[in-house]
């Protein structure tokens, strides 16, 4: 592997002037750059880093004792920054038993986050998926070169506004912070945002976001596609209606595969920009119609013990919701449940968001009219509350795709869940 | 008969064990959540969606692969089960490494005292060729030999 060109001031830390914990760091970042063939690190310029870590469970002593290594070789971050959602709310329905799992599993919780706000958390509630909401504040902008991890985050940070983040892993991208820079290579470069695949959409109507992006996900697995033929369903322009279908659809391309970027024909910034010279020669083709989407749909799996229990809890919200999707999914659920005859949902259901989007809406009428369904608003990480062995044994609905793939959750489209809430049933 | 395939080292190590063969994406997070929750030694693959290696034990095994996918706590994930004794014997990778992977390769290497060899870019004939329960060993150039 080539050997890359480093700064003399990257050099002295390589060499240990600050300290062993420093070198360690450094020298992970340049093994990880030569990897991939980066001949020189560049420097992190968005204001706020984002952690995927963010929860203290207890068998994860190998990264607390990390942190220790770092906290004690003074290697703090150089930027503050947003952490994933907290993984324990006490608001979410759970039994006896399964509060003294969570109590068990997430022992490391406060212990954790007092590691995260002495490395540099960003404020005590900057807890979320989502941070890139304008509400919580930490949104790069287009050309930012960030560190940062979380799937969904990076996917969406990429493609939605014009960022440049490569797919990094959870301490990796703390390690980017501390540093202040990181290995030119992939998704920072402009070949590297070059799509290998064109995907066309020829479905009847506007295609599930979560299954669309499930589908494509699984098709191009890391590579960057660039779809046509989604506008005619989702308009032009980036509005709150888009870039919450985006979020959705970015989230299950990065799970279900391994997609960091996509560009979305005469939407996403970059595509706008430059159309169709982002196609890269030699590009596949993936075309996706209603029989396609129907097939990998029904390829998920259903992991129940019995595939017709009713279902006990229901998570909208993973990524966690933006404000318009709060409004839209109260609006929607009212309406659902009066046609049903029902005041309230025949589900419990929770509906998860960034406490400063919650902040926002509780200012709104519709919090109330949310409340009154009998709707939980949390701050969760819902895949977080299922890793409770007890909770995952449970019939668990979600309409996210993500929440399916790592968890026993299974998946149903919006208007499903719709009905399911308002009807009850199987 | 054996047969040789050449990739490149990203970790160099030398390391003999039973193949482990999925031809899907390796959900890392998704496949050794539970083996880690768990403590479970032999980490048994809880990915429901791989049925390659659902439920068959990853500890120990050639761990053979296109790449892997899924959330960016997978360079973490790898890091905790090398960390904990719960890793593969070595991971083999017919494409070449993904930045999770790589990322929890070099993070065991360089912060934990663990030898796990990795190695990429073998080839789709790699993956086609190797089959579960085979034995296979690693050298140090990034030579794998498949009996």
């Amino acid at each position: 592997m080539a050997k890359m060109e480093l700064t003399p001031e990257q050099q002295a830390i390589l060499d240990g002037e600050k300290g062993e914990a420093m070198a360690k760091v450094m020298k992970t970042l340049v093994v990880y750059g030569e990897t991939f063939g980066a001949s020189k690190m560049v420097p992190v310029t968005s204001e706020y880093g984002h952690l995927v870590t963010s929860f203290g469970l207890s068998v994860m002593k190998p990264v607390y004792s990390l942190m220790d290594q770092l906290i004690s070789g003074g290697a703090l971050a150089g930027q503050k920054f947003s952490v994933d959602p907290r993984p324990l709310d006490k608001n979410v329905p759970s039994s006896l038993l399964q509060d003294l799992v969570f109590k068990f599993m997430y022992s490391k919780q406060s212990d954790y986050e007092e590691q995260l706000k002495t490395l540099g958390l960003l404020n005590p509630d900057a807890f979320t998926c989502t941070c890139y909401m304008d509400e919580v504040g930490n949104k790069p902008k287009k050309g930012d070169v960030l560190s940062w991890a979380e799937s969904s985050a990076v996917v969406y940070a990429n493609s939605v506004l014009g960022a440049r983040c490569n797919r990094n892993s959870g301490i990796l991208e703390l390690f980017g912070s501390i540093v202040g820079c990181v290995p030119y290579f992939g998704l920072l470069t402009d070949e590297g945002r070059k799509a290998t695949w064109v995907v066309e959409i020829k479905t009847s109507k506007k295609p599930e976001a979560q299954i669309l992006g499930s589908a494509i996900g699984m098709k191009v697995m890391e590579d960057v596609p660039y779809v046509k033929g989604l506008t005619k369903f989702i308009g032009t322009e980036l509005d709150a209606d888009a870039t919450a279908y985006l979020k959705d659809f970015g989230a299950a391309t990065a799970s279900n595969g391994a997609v960091g970027l996509y560009h979305i024909a005469g939407l996403t910034p970059e595509a706008v920009e430059l159309g169709e010279k982002l196609i890269a020669d030699g590009a596949k083709t993936y075309v996706i119609d209603d029989a396609e989407l129907e097939r990998v749909r029904a390829s998920y799996p259903c992991i129940w013990k019995d595939a017709d229990a009713k279902p006990k809890l229901c998570f909208v919200g993973c990524p966690h919701l933006s404000i318009k999707q709060l409004h839209d999914w109260t609006n929607a659920l009212s309406g659902a449940l009066e046609k049903a005859g029902r005041k309230k949902v025949a589900i419990p259901t929770v509906f998860t968001s960034a406490l400063a989007v919650q902040a926002e809406f509780k200012k709104t009428p519709d919090y109330q009219k949310l409340l009154d369904m009998g709707v939980t608003l949390s701050y969760i990480c819902p895949l977080m509350y299922m890793n409770n062995p007890l909770c995952g044994k449970q019939p668990v609905i979600t309409n996210s795709n993500k929440l399916r793939t790592y968890t026993s959750a299974r998946y149903h489209t919006d208007a499903e869940i719709l009905d399911l809430l308002s009807k009850g049933g199987n | 008969m054996a047969k040789t395939f050449k990739g490149r080292p990203v970790v160099p190590g030398k390391a003999t064990a039973s193949a482990l063969v999925t031809h899907n994406g390796f959900n890392t997070l998704a496949s050794f959540q539970k083996a880690l929750m768990f403590k479970d030694k032999d980490a048994k693959c809880s990915d429901q969606n791989n049925p390659d290696i659902y439920e068959k034990p990853m500890h120990g095994a050639a761990l053979c692969l296109p790449q892997t996918i899924g959330s960016t706590t997978g360079g973490m994930v790898i890091y905790c089960a090398a960390a904990l004794g719960q890793q593969p014997a070595c991971m083999l990778f017919a494409r070449p490494i993904d930045s999770l992977a790589a990322a929890g390769a070099i993070l065991a290497d360089v912060w934990t005292d663990v030898s796990m060899p990795v190695v990429d870019g073998l080839g789709d004939e790699f993956l086609a060729y190797v089959k579960t329960g085979a034995k296979v060993e690693v050298k140090e150039d990034g030579t794998v030999i498949v009996e």
